[in-house]
């Protein structure tokens, strides 16, 4: 285990540890199903933003392309096409919208901070526009099987993630393309020099985030009877927030997937926790930016005595 | 009195004496040459004259007054203004506010006179003869104009002793004359010019003494017309190749590469062939075109035209993994920024230019890495450690493992040894010398004539982006690969 997840890991375990004092009653089974199930969606996206911030990159429309997806999820599903196909559907739009972030950002060499923000923006006006906000009802029942509150519909939402979790982490380290991704974030210019497709892999990432994000869109969507008309509202920042928490360098070349999962339960079990403890939870967001900046500072720390060490050779 | 008074200057970096107990004066009214080869220590002198770094012993006087902690501000207001090779204008800025920059005093609520500011700029852009609009932003000037606009903020900055780095090597015969002309005035008037340049022609133009640097001491300072193109060649040079360079004959083999008529901007065109066996060294001032030949052949920046061709067929390389898959590795000359990933391992940057498709296998890895290691005799305490804790031969001993694991008929080498110690240095020399008897075709691009004397073969000498020659090991020369090296008059090369 890294330095970064051991301390976020620590962090994570000191908070359990009071609430198991202070307000045993978190730990009720019903507690802990909802608050996975409300954090697998954020699990997923965070996936993606950690391998978008491994190759030296960022995607800020995530929160937009999950609302794309959660709508398209709820209108096909309405227009009576088959559950697998949905799904299938689904995935393929995000893989789109990722493709367009990576196209313009390897393509025109622009800074993917202002193709994703740009893309942020015009996804979300897009739906605004067309949707005018209205909420997708009357799902299907087979849409809603899995979620609604069925046990195997539970089971089966936190299976998936932790299976792409473990296979996604599975395949950084194993695959050459993980190796290549790693090379990429941490010094593009002697990747390209080695003869690495730089551009491809940062293609490939975007379109990643893209499925990844679809992947969270449908899996949230089917645990409720309607979709909202404009879902995921900030959800950028929490997996941004993750990652980095979760040891991520912003600057790439450094991130792992363990970190990230500790990331995101440390972000979601602070709102949760709150609740219990009887503090306002107007306070959850103030409280998770002190643990980014708290992470912020240690990886300037790091950053600083890594230079150090650097110029005693 | 002298302008300026250098005397028992030294300056090292790192344990690398880069000026030794260097003198050097500069009269009013005299325009005083500095040359000398890449890496004799004319920069290192410049920086101490301008004050951006300070000398370790020795005596700055300008005027008469002893400069004890030279700084940038302070040497600027003892009047020295440096003009180099490439002007260091604000681009968003427009002229005049560039020369106000210089020539106002910096209070942050000071207010700003502008018609004051234009006239002030219009009326120094006059004194050196420019006709530029002050109004206009300084990144749409051409490089002479930029150059004048430095000179003009020097003038306005009451500068007497100009140092000039290189100031002709982008300019035409046209911008050449003007500047000349713009020094005659400013010597007229009393200024000092210290004016470095690799063109021996234009010294006799324009210069009154000249001194020349080699190894960081100052060798000679003559009156120019005492001294001939070929003695200050030999001036330059002037040492023994010393016989740490091991390169073994090799009868060379088949040709593996044939380049003919190879051009991309400002190179070529270029015809060159390189055989089995062989090292052919590749020779030239900084800025000469050689490293952007070695760019052409691995696809960093493909040829506009040309053909090339490896082992008799003819291919386009138009990216590193076509010039890889084509049997061609390549050395970067910045080992820590482009040749390694300083946060991988030696394993994992072994292999980095050879991964499996697909899944890696990592006891492949661990022994392709060991493999490797043993035989380049990489000094590391373990395959795992990163490849930032290695010392400099031995990171580039990784850099080379890199490519011998891609089993490549072709290797480019920019600047094999820079920055490596000299033990290291004979070692990675060997090594180089072992891969071409083994029958790798090498381009090895050096700036220290005694490495390409040593270990080439042949040697294409390249002079402003074109080749000016190739000699034979037999018949090369300090002074030959020099002459071929130093720009011939205007527009001849």
């Amino acid at each position: 285990m890294k330095p970064r997840e051991f301390a976020a890991g620590s962090v994570l375990l000191l908070i359990l540890l009071i609430l198991l004092f202070a307000a045993p009653s978190f730990f009720s089974p019903a507690n802990l199903l909802d608050l996975l199930l409300n954090s697998a969606p954020a699990m997923l996206v965070a996936l993606g933003m950690t391998l978008v911030i491994l190759a030296g990159h960022i995607d800020i429309s995530v929160g937009s392309q999950f609302a794309i997806a959660s709508v398209a999820a709820g209108l096909l599903a309405k227009s009576g096409l088959p559950m697998p196909l949905v799904g299938i559907a689904v995935l393929a739009t995000g893989a789109m919208l990722g493709a367009l972030n990576g196209l313009l950002v390897t393509g025109f060499r622009i800074p993917s901070i202002v193709v994703t923000l740009a893309t942020m923006i015009a996804l979300r006006d897009f739906l605004r526009w067309t949707t005018e906000g209205a909420w997708v009802q009357n799902l299907p029942p087979s849409f809603q099987w899995a979620g609604l509150g069925q046990p195997a519909g539970s089971a089966l939402i936190l299976a998936k993630t932790v299976f792409i979790v473990l296979l996604t982490a599975w395949a950084l380290r194993n695959l050459s393309a993980g190796r290549q991704l790693f090379a990429t974030g941490s010094n593009p210019a002697a990747a390209i020099l080695a003869g690495i497709p730089t551009d491809r892999i940062v293609t490939a990432v975007f379109v990643l985030m893209g499925v990844l994000t679809a992947a969270a869109a449908m899996l949230n969507a089917i645990r409720f009877s309607d979709v909202p008309g404009n879902p995921g509202a900030g959800l950028e920042m929490k997996a941004i927030a993750a990652a980095v928490v979760g040891g991520a360098s912003i600057t790439g070349g450094r991130a792992s997937v363990l970190g990230t999962v500790i990331g995101v339960l440390l972000l979601s079990v602070i709102g949760n926790a709150l609740t219990y403890l009887g503090i306002n939870p107007y306070w959850e967001k103030a409280v998770q930016g002190v643990i980014l900046m708290a992470a912020a500072a240690s990886e300037a720390a790091h950053a600083k005595s890594a230079e150090g060490a650097y110029a005693a050779r | 009195m002298s302008l300026l008074e250098a005397a028992g200057i030294y300056k090292s970096y790192a344990g690398v004496q880069a000026l030794k107990n260097v003198r050097f004066s500069l009269a009013p009214s005299e325009v005083h040459a500095l040359i000398g080869e890449n890496g004799a220590g004319k920069s290192t002198l410049i920086k101490i004259i301008t004050g951006a770094i300070q000398p370790d012993a020795g005596r700055l006087t300008i005027e008469g007054h002893t400069i004890d902690q030279p700084t940038p501000a302070g040497m600027k207001s003892r009047g020295v203004a440096a003009i180099y090779q490439q002007p260091s204008l604000f681009g968003h800025l427009t002229v005049a506010e560039n020369i106000a920059l210089a020539l106002e005093p910096r209070t942050p609520f000071a207010k700003v006179n502008w018609s004051q500011r234009r006239t002030r700029a219009t009326e120094l852009l006059a004194r050196v003869g420019a006709s530029i609009n002050p109004d206009q932003d300084a990144a749409s000037l051409s490089m002479p104009q930029q150059q004048m606009v430095e000179i003009a903020k020097a003038i306005g900055c009451e500068a007497k002793i100009f140092v000039m780095d290189e100031p002709t090597a982008s300019l035409s015969d046209k911008d050449v004359d003007n500047l000349f002309r713009v020094i005659g005035e400013l010597r007229a008037k009393g200024a000092g010019i210290i004016y470095i340049s690799h063109r021996l022609e234009e010294l006799a133009r324009i210069s009154d003494r000249v001194s020349v640097l080699r190894d960081g001491e100052l060798i000679a300072t003559k009156q120019r017309n005492e001294v001939g193109r070929e003695e200050l060649v030999h001036l330059m040079v002037g040492r023994d190749v010393s016989a740490i360079f091991p390169k073994q004959r090799v009868s060379a083999g088949d040709t593996v590469v044939r380049l003919r008529a190879i051009k991309a901007q400002g190179i070529g065109p270029i015809d060159l062939d390189i055989r089995a066996g062989e090292i052919v060294g590749l020779a030239g001032l900084v800025g000469s075109g050689r490293t952007e030949l070695a760019n052409i052949l691995f696809g960093l920046t493909p040829a506009t035209s040309g053909a090339i061709e490896i082992r008799g067929k003819p291919i386009a390389i138009q990216s590193p993994q076509d010039a890889i898959s084509a049997g061609i590795g390549y050395v970067p000359e910045d080992r820590r920024r482009h040749g390694l990933i300083q946060e991988m391992s030696v394993a994992e940057n072994t292999t980095l230019a050879k991964l499996p498709p697909g899944f890696l296998n990592f006891a492949r890895e661990e022994s392709t890495a060991k493999e490797f290691a043993h035989r380049l005799g990489t000094k590391t305490p373990s395959v795992d450690t990163p490849a930032a804790n290695l010392s400099g031969g031995n990171q580039q001993k990784v850099v080379l493992s890199r490519w011998l694991a891609t089993k490549p008929s072709v290797l480019l080498l920019d600047e094999p040894t820079q920055g490596i110690d000299v033990g290291a240095k004979a070692e990675v020399h060997a090594l180089i010398s072992e891969m071409a008897r083994e029958g790798l075709a090498i381009l090895m691009i050096s700036s220290e004539l005694p490495e390409i004397l040593g270990m080439s073969d042949r040697i294409a000498v390249m002079s402003e982006g074109k080749l000016a020659g190739i000699l034979n090991r037999a018949e090369a020369t300090q002074e030959s690969i020099l002459h071929l090296a130093l720009p011939r008059k205007r527009g001849a090369a």
